[in-house]
């Protein structure tokens, strides 16, 4: 209770305030509550059913027989992941090419972002946009652009057939090579933003002081612009890592029969067979692989606004 | 400088990277003929063919409408989630909150549409609602997955705000609802542009948690694309390409010119 010493408007505004910050707090918390985390639990939920022929397909988990409650989980659907050669191939492979497509994006994107902090302050902001724009065009439609270049009779292969190169077309799209130039090529903005805000930021005056007492300038960059930039590298490589495990567009476009990522062995399982239990399985042991790296990037993303806060 | 030179290298070479593929769009979609391979003379054929496409004209307006929609309520939840981000220290279930609100912008989106379409089969078996799934169900999956970049943006530039004029308002008597629509509101008004913008176009380009919760009823634009891409190149999509480019293109000129014009204003002399 608030005591009586205090005067009745300051009482009534305190009132108003915390009545505010409920509504504040409670309206979004509600909306995510019921369309973010429950969702979560139901897939948790449906990947110890198993699949029947119904309206919606899967047996319910929790039942009442004979008077009694009965919750049945059935670890069919994990053992079955675990069994099946296919399933840990497509982990296996999705983690090898997000990896792979981040190492790229780091190496071009770094550089840019360099180049981007250290040009003058008007060319920043055209920097900037240009780099960002891609990424509010379509994604889907960038990359299609990538199956008219990379295709037999794409503009890549005509071009070097033309040139004398080559004397038969290359097979270059429906591979896994395509499927990582592809993530690059839709992730690299996501690389170079968060890498470019935090270079910005760098103190000028610690490059001078290293220069200044005969730092040599690649010394100065493994240094000191390097480390200083760690913040931003872990952001970007999060935020490319992360989505490319469970990409499915681009690997359904641009990939081939060999292309293993679960992104689309979980829409193939749902769409095309319908085993919305396996499905969600694969759904739930994807969150458990990448449960490290998304932790790692809130606490990492916490720590940084706390910092600036 | 040997550093310096490579870094700018770097920077044409990776916007290079970035433009050519999009340009290669553009140049074919005024191709006469169908293959890549072969250019048969400046057309706007493929123009009037997709114009004439009533599938994806009625995608067209059916993806613009929940794009309103998921933008503007984004933009809602996005702007108090921000205030609980930067204003609410110490509240409980503040940390909750804040790291819901940031998930979706790392998580798969198989994994989000998978879950909101069981959410979604639940609810329809619980209490009757919804019945068929479509706009509905589409536009409370697109708000929820954009309201976490609204509401980046908003709490970037709420931790920015002076809050001195909003506690000098709050002491001469203004309610916390009055302060917030007089004095805050027009301070990160720009931020609640920029953040309708992102979040429109990204609920304009979602295909995958789009097609997860979506019904028969709802055909959205990337759902017509990449049906139609999924057979090969088509130059209708080229077309559609093209027109998509030239209006981001608009967008961020006007974009920039007015960033230029501001900042101009608050270098140049008074």
């Amino acid at each position: 209770m608030i005591p009586k010493l205090i005067p009745t408007p300051v009482m009534e505004r305190v009132r108003a305030v915390l009545f505010h910050r409920r509504v504040v707090f409670g309206i979004p918390f509600l909306w995510l509550m019921l369309f973010f985390l429950l969702p979560f639990a139901l897939v948790l939920k449906i990947s110890f059913s198993s699949a029947v022929m119904a309206i919606p397909p899967y047996e319910p988990v929790v039942r009442w027989v004979d008077d009694t409650f009965s919750i049945v989980l059935n670890l069919g659907n994990y053992l079955f992941l675990a069994s099946d050669s296919l399933y840990i191939a497509a982990y296996w492979g999705s983690v090898k090419t997000a990896f792979l497509a981040t190492v790229f994006c780091l190496l071009i994107g770094y550089p840019m972002a360099y180049a981007m902090a250290r040009a003058p302050r008007h060319w920043q902001l055209v920097f900037l946009l240009m780099v960002m724009l891609p990424s509010w065009t379509s994604f889907l439609i960038r990359v299609y652009a990538w199956m008219g270049i990379l295709g037999n009779q794409g503009l890549l292969n005509s071009l070097l057939l033309w040139l004398g190169v080559i004397s038969e077309p290359l097979r270059m799209l429906n591979t896994n090579f395509a499927v990582v130039l592809g993530i690059v090529y839709a992730y690299l903005p996501f690389m170079v933003l968060p890498i470019y805000t935090n270079l910005v930021k760098l103190d000028v005056r610690l490059l001078e002081a290293a220069s200044d007492l005969g730092c040599r300038s690649l010394t100065t960059f493994w240094r000191i612009t390097l480390p200083l930039s760690k913040a931003g590298i872990i952001a970007g490589a999060m935020l490319v890592f992360i989505p490319a495990v469970g990409e499915f567009v681009i690997p359904e476009l641009l990939g081939g029969p060999d292309t293993l990522m679960i992104g689309k062995v979980l829409w193939e399982e749902f769409f095309n067979n319908r085993d919305w239990p396996v499905a969600s399985a694969l759904a739930i042991v994807m969150l458990a692989l990448l449960l490290i790296p998304i932790v790692f990037f809130h606490r990492f993303q916490a720590r940084e606004m706390e910092k600036h806060g | 400088m040997g550093k310096l030179s490579f870094s700018k290298a770097m920077l044409v070479l990776g916007l290079l990277f970035l433009y050519l593929p999009m340009m290669v769009l553009v140049v074919y979609s005024f191709n006469a003929s169908r293959l890549v391979s072969v250019w048969a003379g400046f057309s706007t054929h493929w123009y009037g063919e997709l114009f004439r496409d009533q599938q994806i004209l009625s995608a067209v307006w059916m993806s613009l409408r929940i794009a309103f929609y998921s933008a503007s309520m984004a933009v809602c939840l996005g702007t108090l989630c921000a205030f609980v981000m930067t204003r609410f220290r110490g509240m409980r279930g503040r940390t909750l909150l804040s790291s819901m609100i940031t998930a979706p912008l790392v998580m798969p989106e198989v994994i989000t549409g998978l879950s909101l379409l069981l959410l979604f089969v639940a609810m329809a078996q619980l209490i009757g609602w919804p019945v068929d799934r479509g706009m509905a169900t589409i536009w409370i999956a697109h708000t929820t997955f954009c309201s976490a970049y609204v509401a980046v943006v908003v709490s970037s530039r709420l931790r920015e705000v002076d809050r001195s004029v909003e506690e000098a308002a709050m002491d001469l008597g203004c309610t916390p609802l009055k302060t917030f629509f007089v004095i805050t509101l027009p301070v990160i008004a720009p931020a609640l542009v920029s953040g309708w913008l992102l979040a429109f176009t990204l609920s304009l380009d979602d295909l995958v948690i789009a097609s997860f919760v979506s019904g028969p009823g709802a055909t959205t634009l990337p759902m017509v694309v990449f049906s139609s891409v999924r057979m090969g190149v088509s130059p209708k999509i080229n077309a559609l390409a093209t027109i998509i480019i030239l209006a981001v293109s608009i967008v961020a000129f006007i974009a920039w010119y007015w960033m230029r014009r501001a900042e101009k204003r608050r270098m140049g002399p008074r």
